[in-house]
């Protein structure tokens, strides 16, 4: 894996809100790399600044200081239109509130972004169709977010990140509307499309979906104070779990 | 753990001998217990000197098989029906060893909350990833399903545990870092109590109760 080019990396990444007797510092000095193929979870107590570090890997926010490479783009040092490309192109987000277009049909939710990209809307069309479809979405295609339910768009807006050539997906609390089961069936899709190679970056507070991620950091004031790796499976079939 | 009655529970399907019993009790719980042949068969004995199973010849290989009778049966059954006590919980040594690192000198609990929370994080990654596993056996269906659906509860029940010691430990740390707020603002009111050097230090908290309540934030 750590062979591979990561798809994002945070270097030394700083986030000050306001100035003097006021200064705020949401981010103090963060360092990671996600590597294709990779779900990365963050977790922390509130105001840790893990939401801070999702919108500013994803180029909604800029840093203080340090940088932000996703594939091999320095969005720090990016134009507006070189960021606005990117973040069409290479970056794609998952809310807690799912934000579906609520006039389009899931299919054509998923191919927006494509033709937003200049790609015609019959083969952007032909591409949504296909991401739903190898997802287990297919039967959604033509429903509009109304007639879906909170798991099912949440499903579709992650079809909607990873549509293309996509393969960076940052999740903000995505199960945060949904109940635990469907939480588990969203975290369930987008473990398989990081299996798929996508990278992924997930932001949560709740243990039970951090668990689906290959690796947990934890955030505490603004800095990664600590993280996890997860064992290989097969080593766990051999009878390692009893002594946890 | 009551072996003695995952035995009887798995005797009820039909007679079997010893070795069978401990590799079927594994494969129901995914090897999370595991056992030894020697309980297995010390746990025959008792249950056979209850009268609860009886020795029932031997199969075409030479195992002695063991049946389970009537009296048997009725414990099971009995088993089945009356809840697990949780009334005297087991002793918790994660439990024992936060309380006792409130106040400890040269204790930072927070770091003895941390290291727990990536080991307990750690270990649910772990169940998780088994889970997937077991979801996509159960899935799949075949013969082993029974054996899949059993050993996917087990692994459920791992990650609630963990879960619930995950939000536990945030829980302790959020309180503790509210009392010992608290109890510095109580500290510089007063007069410059010990605590006022330094900020969060827990050990200020037995104090709190009778410190008047600030308005939280």
């Amino acid at each position: 894996m750590s062979t591979q080019q990561p798809v994002l990396q945070l270097q030394n990444l700083t986030r000050v809100h306001g100035a003097g007797a006021t200064e705020v510092h949401a981010l103090r000095g963060i360092d990671l790399a996600v590597y294709p193929g990779e779900l990365v979870a963050v977790m922390g107590p509130s105001g840790s600044g893990k939401s801070t570090l999702l919108t500013i890997a994803g180029g909604l926010d800029t840093p203080s200081s340090g940088r932000v490479i996703v594939e091999d783009t320095d969005i720090t040092a990016a134009s507006v239109k070189e960021l606005a490309a990117l973040r069409r192109r290479s970056v794609g987000y998952v809310f807690q509130d799912y934000n579906l277009i609520p006039a389009l049909t899931a299919a054509e939710n998923v191919a927006l972004p494509r033709e937003l990209d200049g790609t015609s809307a019959r083969k952007a069309r032909v591409e949504a169709t296909a991401a739903l479809e190898e997802m287990g979405l297919g039967h959604l295609a033509d429903r509009f977010p109304d007639e879906m339910s909170g798991g099912q768009q949440q499903r579709v807006a992650i079809a909607r990140a990873l549509v293309g050539d996509r393969r960076l997906v940052l999740a903000d609390e995505p199960t945060g509307a949904l109940d635990s089961e469907t939480g588990e069936s969203v975290l369930a899709l987008l473990r398989s499309r990081c299996d798929a190679g996508a990278a992924g970056v997930l932001v949560t507070h709740e243990p039970r979906f951090a668990a689906w991620a290959d690796r947990v950091v934890f955030l505490r004031d603004g800095a990664i104070v600590d993280q996890t790796v997860r064992s290989d499976a097969d080593s766990l079939l051999s009878g390692q779990v009893a002594e946890a | 753990m009551s072996i003695r009655h995952g035995l009887l529970a798995l005797l009820e399907r039909g007679p079997r001998y010893g070795s069978q019993l401990r590799t079927e009790f594994e494969s129901r719980t995914g090897s999370t217990w595991p056992l030894n042949v020697g309980q297995v068969y010390t746990t025959l004995n008792r249950l056979e000197r209850d009268g609860m199973v009886a020795q029932g010849g031997e199969d075409t290989a030479g195992h002695t098989l063991y049946t389970i009778t009537d009296s048997g049966r009725a414990e099971l059954r009995t088993w089945f029906e009356k809840p697990v006590d949780r009334t005297s919980p087991a002793r918790d040594e994660l439990a024992i060893k936060l309380a006792m690192a409130v106040g400890a000198p040269g204790v930072d609990i927070r770091n003895v909350i941390q290291s727990q929370r990536r080991h307990t994080v750690k270990a649910m990654q772990d169940y998780t990833r088994l889970k997937a596993q077991a979801l996509l056996a159960v899935e799949g269906g075949g013969a082993r399903e029974r054996d899949d659906v059993a050993w996917l509860l087990v692994l459920e029940q791992l990650i609630f545990q963990t879960e619930a010691e995950a939000r536990w430990l945030d829980h302790c740390e959020s309180r503790l870092i509210r009392l010992s707020a608290t109890a510095a603002t109580a500290g510089t009111e007063a007069s410059s109590g010990p605590s006022s050097s330094s900020a969060p230090t827990v050990s200020a908290a037995p104090n709190v109760p009778t410190a008047p309540r600030t308005s939280a934030s």
